[in-house]
């Protein structure tokens, strides 16, 4: 077909390879003529397409080109292991990518059961009852309208759904948490030898903090008492210490010891919280747990379309098979239907998940623009994602940060691009068993 | 039990026995065959329900949420359908006309359309009707490789490359303006809008094609006449798809439009979209609770009417056609 295509020069050559019009010799003479200009045609119009088809290559030749070229001199190894400093030359994205895996992850774990369950139930289950066919025809329905919803306002119900549980709980308007398990919050005391002014320039005094238990987050602070035993940290594990209070009008004890000790009876204590790694919190607040849910929203109708094309290319004849030994439905689906879609299901869900990564509109919304420092330690810890950390970079008005936001580009798109890779591959081996 | 009663029957009728006692046992596997098939047809359906609760809760919140947006003094109904004046944010002259967000959106995909349908049509009857296998093999994970890109790459394409380009080209473009904004939304567009269109392409029968050919048509003219026609709606159906993935596209306008809400059809202005203002009220400080806070409700409703109707036009359309030749 594209080879008739190159004899420009002899058009009615053309005209009969390409339309298969032999002619009768009678009008020749016209049909030659009228063929003349229609090839010309043909061949112009084959000409603009190969351009405006070319053009697609061209943009993302010069779209990858240009990100890596910006983002080149920026990538190091501080970008992959280091904090979002305020600092460019030592600005990181650690916190972003661990955000990126836990975000991720978990939406995989919750989306994909859903997911392709209800891909099976649309595709492998046939009601009986009108009520059913119709429920099925409403949810297949409601699925291909859920594809088309901007994942934006995914963003608005998760943070309505999620973060804040449409208000059930009534503290959800400061962002506290109505109910937890998993916290332990202290009143943290500093010792008099933090004053330099009443260590009264005892030198060796060293700083000292010390945790006193609290039971509830909303009690009121701990007045400190000579002879309570509080908190300390040794290295990573918390001791037991007896602290000495020091009253306003009483004088601080002059002996270091003594005094790394003692306590203002006046401080207020600073509440801080040791949150376990199954902390859990109603409602979820800006978490990851949200962030997953948020963008499970987002990739499910994916999810689900592509789940269906797999299962739809099984041939009816496997499960007809099974069917005829006598096999359940769940048995034809468990044994053999999902086994032989598997791989279509595979990379349709490794396809959504590149989306899910790349997915930074719902997860801007929920979480916001926040500056952290660590990676998730728990399902309710305030997180980033990588695309957020490159908004977040971008928006900035110094030329270093959009250098980074580059280099975090080239980090985002190579993984990106190896799940692409990796459905691709998936995608071509399927293809071949089949054959 | 059941074993307990084939037991007694074996003393008087051996053969009796072991049918009975077969019967019982295949009987009772199938009863709990039977429960497992029901439990899990039922999760199944707790599964597909999910999805129509999503739907549910996404009118839901954003209806109620609107409508205590309508409750506040400051809203009337009038302004928010009737001005184009969007400026939550000045405090005693707030006004909420919501066509000051529509037509900057509108603006946008409408620089992303002129650029992402003409392309996206000829590159997909370029696939469908002359592409050499090879070419195919070339340009397809090309497409998929665009289509997948994250939209916040694009947006940074937009504010560092496209928006410097257009400033050296002409000095009137703003830092932020809706043409670069349009211009890196094109190249994101256009992959969906080809994959539908050669979809609707595929679809028309092979013998409308050959027909054509054999008639002495060239493929210009098959294209054009016999395949475009028979394909029409459901390139209909793939523009609409587009235009509503368009306007709910967030990220490149977020970058590159600017954060001016206004009534402009200039290309080289400031603008602001709906999902724009989404971002910005979700990304900012602004105190939870206020109307302004309540506002972004009222715009999420606004655009998820607007997307989930041309999406709905969209699959309608397609499904008609896919009535009339499959």
């Amino acid at each position: 077909m594209s080879s008739e295509n190159r004899k420009d020069e002899i058009p009615s050559d053309g005209a009969t390879a390409n339309a298969g019009a032999s002619g009768s010799r009678a009008d020749k003479e016209k049909t030659l003529r009228g063929s003349d200009s229609r090839m010309a045609t043909d061949r112009a119009f084959r000409r603009a397409c190969v351009i405006i088809a070319g053009i697609s290559v061209v943009i993302l030749t010069f779209l990858l080109g240009s990100i890596v070229l910006q983002g080149l001199p920026s990538l190091s190894i501080t970008l992959l292991t280091g904090t979002p400093e305020p600092e460019p030359s030592q600005a990181g994205a650690w916190p972003a990518i661990a955000g990126t895996v836990w975000v991720c992850t978990i939406c995989a774990l919750i989306t994909l059961p859903i997911g392709i369950g209800t891909a099976v139930l649309i595709e492998e289950f046939r009601p009986k009852s009108r009520l059913g066919r119709r429920l099925l025809s409403l949810i297949q329905l409601n699925i291909s309208n859920l594809a088309g919803v901007p994942s934006v306002v995914y963003g608005i119900l998760g943070l309505t759904a999620f973060v804040s549980m449409f208000g059930l709980f009534g503290a959800a308007k400061n962002g506290e948490p109505a109910f937890e398990i998993g916290a332990t919050y202290y009143d943290q005391f500093t010792n008099l030898a933090s004053d330099p002014f009443l260590s009264m320039g005892i030198e060796d005094a060293e700083e000292r903090y010390f945790l006193a238990p609290v039971a509830a987050s909303s009690d009121p602070p701990t007045v400190p008492k000579s002879g309570m035993t509080m908190f300390e940290y040794i290295g990573e594990t918390l001791e037991p210490v007896t602290i000495n209070v020091v009253g306003a009008e009483d004088f601080p004890p002059t002996d270091p010891k003594e005094l790394s000790l003692s306590v203002d009876g006046n401080s207020i204590p600073g509440r801080i919280s040791e949150k376990a790694w199954y902390y859990f919190r109603l409602p979820f607040g800006r978490g990851v747990l949200a962030g997953a849910l948020t963008l499970m929203l987002v990739i499910l109708p994916v999810i689900i379309i592509s789940s269906q094309e797999a299962l739809r290319a099984v041939p009816s004849s496997l499960r007809d098979g099974a069917r005829g030994l006598g096999a359940t439905s769940w048995q034809v689906i468990w044994n053999i239907t999902l086994p032989a879609a598997s791989p279509g299901i595979l990379t349709g869900s490794i396809l959504a998940m590149s989306r899910a990564i790349g997915e930074t509109a719902p997860i801007l919304i929920i979480a916001g623009i926040v500056y952290i420092r660590n990676a998730p330690h728990h399902l309710m810890d305030s997180y980033t994602v990588l695309p957020l950390q490159i908004y977040n970079w971008t928006s900035r008005p110094q030329e270093e940060f959009h250098a980074i936001a580059a280099a975090g580009i080239v980090v985002l798109l190579v993984i990106l691009l190896s799940f692409n890779a990796i459905a691709v591959i998936l995608r071509q081996r399927m293809q071949n068993k089949v054959r | 039990m059941s074993r307990a009663v084939a037991e007694s029957d074996a003393s008087s009728n051996n053969l009796d026995a072991r049918v009975n006692a077969l019967l019982s046992r295949s009987r009772r596997n199938l009863g709990s065959t039977r429960l497992r098939e029901l439990f899990i047809y039922a999760a199944l359906i707790a599964c597909g329900l999910f999805s129509l609760l999503i739907t549910v809760s996404i009118i839901g919140v954003l209806l109620t949420e609107t409508l205590r947006f309508f409750q506040f003094d400051e809203v009337t109904v009038g302004n928010f359908l009737g001005s184009a004046q969007w400026t939550p944010l000045l405090g005693a002259t707030k006004s909420f006309g919501i066509w000051g967000l529509i037509s900057g959106t509108l603006l946008v995909t409408g620089i992303a359309m002129a650029l992402a349908l003409p392309l996206g049509l000829i590159t997909a009857i370029y696939l469908s009707e002359y592409a050499p296998r090879k070419v195919r093999d070339v340009l397809k994970p090309v497409l998929e490789i665009l289509a997948g890109i994250p939209t916040v790459v694009y947006g940074f394409f937009a504010l560092m490359t496209i928006t410097p380009f257009l400033q050296w080209l002409h000095e009137g473009f703003n830092v932020y303006n809706a043409m670069s904004a349009g211009i890196a939304r094109g190249p994101r567009c256009f992959p969906q809008v080809c994959s539908l269109a050669e979809d609707a392409l595929h679809s028309v029968p092979k013998a409308l094609r050959d027909g054509a050919l054999g008639l002495g048509g060239t493929r210009f003219d098959a294209t054009i006449k016999v395949i475009l026609p028979a394909a029409l709606s459901g390139i209909i159906s793939a523009f609409l798809l587009a235009v509503a993935r368009a306007i709910g596209e967030t990220m490149i306008v977020a970058l590159a439009a600017g954060s001016r809400p206004q009534a402009t059809l200039d290309p080289r202005d400031e603008i602001q979209t709906m999902t724009g203002f989404m971002v910005q009220m979700a990304g900012g400080d602004v105190s939870n609770f206020g109307t302004e806070y309540f506002s972004m409700y009222a715009v999420a409703f606004t655009l998820f009417l607007i997307t989930l109707s041309l999406t709905m036009l969209g699959n309608l359309v397609r499904r008609r056609f896919r009535e009339t030749y499959e």
